[in-house]
């Protein structure tokens, strides 16, 4: 076999490989998952709040976190999504084009990406303690919204950096404003796009647990208010785990499950929705 | 002294950061006819068309100094309102970028940002502007279908149409046919030589045989300086400046 080939055959090799190892951690993973929790999922783990004694293997459910982890991290998406726009609007449409400015902003959304969640419930702590807000589902919406920012901005800014510059330039020559630009034309074509970066964004949030712990803190009754702790399902299944008990344990893993489970049922819908949405976009 | 012509430019110099793209450009664009500008790639005929409907706004670090009066107004005047200069003029660009929306959508975009809500009278500019486009037989039956399932022929016709629904009485065309097929480009060729009639036009395009068969008028730049403008059988035929001869015969490109 000549250099060339056998070149080719190695890259081949370990790129087939690199996939086929991917592809086995996640089966992997949910494997374990599947076949430690599913014995221990039921009904009423899905229905009912923890009874008193849930931790120690005594009847109840976890539809406090379920329900705390869908209102926060919504309430957090939402939040998150009403930055995101304007600021992703602002540099493909307002900023002029190739401005030191919107050059900055990218990578200033880049560094921010890459904190560590802690250190956004760190922050969210601080500023909890500044406006006097208690351990609640409000601080927690808020802490998870900036740890979602830089994930929703950027991924946002990805696709709408794809609108060409021409389309812009055919709306402003019938006489549109940049406003009436970007919201009639520049939405419309990325809209499969920043769906896409909102539903990644909530997804980044939902599987978080380190940004809450000082934050949301952790309830067993289900959520009532904004303004008291809510549980959420990583800190339930990080509780769940750290006990001894098996049965408990296996409850973290259907916890896990269901948790995952949600998060697949949003790539589901993303996919179909970005395919509905993509009718008008032009290539 | 006073011109009535739709587009003079006077003194136009533009500036890219420290590039001088446009050096001291006057001229007056004749009225409802053709007039190409023609020159070698990079000479400045993108940037000269842009300035005329101060496309070049949206670029970071441009400068422009000078005049463009466009129907007697000096549209770098900063006191100037700017969609209602963009409302004088259709532009086609190079590849056509129809709007993420139906076909219907694109053509009644223009009229219904500026107040037009009248469903049938949106209908009829709707209708009015294909058939003047020579769309509408292909079209009539499927006027909500997304506009981007179109040829590239018919989109570029589609853009035309659009351009032309927002009632300008300038037509702007950046090198309109370079994406389209030879029938295509025919098509639009047809188009403009029908429409200026009623329309002033100013058309990019580096293609001399296209220059020969649809130009009135001719600007030849050469490194972002005007070097020699006039009636097109003069230009093209009996050149003034070398560099106008040279480049016609293709020594320079």
């Amino acid at each position: 076999m000549d250099k060339r080939s056998l070149e080719e055959n190695i890259f081949k090799t370990l790129m087939v490989g690199s996939t086929l190892l991917i592809l086995a951690v996640l089966l992997m993973i949910l494997g374990t998952i599947v076949v430690k929790g599913l014995p221990f999922l039921s009904w009423s783990m899905l229905t009912q709040a923890p009874k008193s004694g849930y931790y120690l293997g005594k009847e109840g459910g976890i539809l406090n976190a379920i329900l705390g982890s869908l209102y926060l991290t919504g309430g957090a998406t939402i939040l998150a999504f009403f930055i995101s726009l304007p600021v992703t609007l602002y540099l493909n449409v307002y900023a002029r084009r190739g401005s030191r400015l919107v050059y900055v902003t990218r990578f200033v959304f880049d560094v921010l990406w890459g904190i560590p969640s802690i250190v956004y419930g760190a922050f969210g702590f601080t500023l909890m303690l500044f406006f006097g807000l208690h351990t609640s589902l409000l601080a927690g919406m808020i802490t998870v919204a900036f740890l979602i920012l830089p994930i929703m901005t950027r991924s946002m800014d990805e696709v709408i950096r794809m609108v060409p510059n021409a389309l812009l330039d055919a709306s402003y020559a019938l006489g549109a404003t940049r406003w009436e630009t970007a919201f009639k034309v520049v939405v419309r074509q990325a809209l499969p796009g920043i769906l896409t970066a909102v539903l990644i964004a909530f997804g980044r949030g939902i599987g978080d647990a380190a940004s809450l712990i000082f934050t949301a803190g952790f309830t067993d009754s289900l959520p009532s208010s904004l303004f008291r702790p809510v549980a959420t399902l990583p800190l339930t299944i990080f509780f769940q785990f750290s006990t001894p008990i098996p049965e408990v344990r296996g409850r973290a893993y259907a916890a896990a499950l269901i948790l995952t489970i949600i998060i697949l049922i949003i790539s589901v819908v993303s996919r179909f929705l970005t395919k509905r949405f993509a009718r008008h976009v032009v290539r | 002294m006073e011109s009535n012509a739709h587009i003079r430019v006077n003194n136009l110099n533009v500036f890219y950061g420290k590039d001088h793209a446009l050096k001291d450009i006057s001229v007056e664009i004749p009225n409802k006819k053709i007039t190409v500008i023609i020159g070698p790639s990079g000479c400045g005929k993108t940037t000269l068309l842009k300035s005329f409907n101060r496309l070049l706004d949206p670029t970071d670090n441009v400068k422009v100094t000078g005049e463009v009066f466009v129907d007697g107004e000096n549209i770098y005047d900063p006191n100037i309102e700017v969609t209602h200069i963009r409302k004088k003029m259709g532009l086609l660009s190079q590849k056509p970028y129809p709007l993420p929306m139906s076909i219907y959508d694109n053509i009644a975009y223009g009229p219904r940002l500026h107040g037009e809500k009248n469903k049938k009278k949106l209908d009829r500019i709707v209708e009015h502007f294909l058939k003047t486009a020579s769309l509408w037989e292909e079209v009539k039956n499927k006027l909500s279908a997304p506009a981007s399932r179109l040829s590239v022929g018919q989109q570029q016709r589609l853009c035309l149409a659009r351009g032309l629904a927002v009632g300008p009485e300038i037509i702007l065309g950046d090198e309109p046919t370079s994406a389209l097929d030879p029938k295509s480009s025919q098509h639009i060729e047809k188009r403009f030589l029908e429409l200026k009639q009623h329309y002033t036009i100013v058309i990019v395009t580096h293609i001399l045989r296209q220059t020969k068969r649809l130009a009135d008028y001719v600007l030849f730049l050469y490194m972002g300086r005007l070097i020699e403008h006039g009636p097109a059988q003069e230009v093209l035929e009996n050149p003034k400046q070398e560099m106008t001869r040279e480049y016609i015969q293709g020594i320079i490109s």
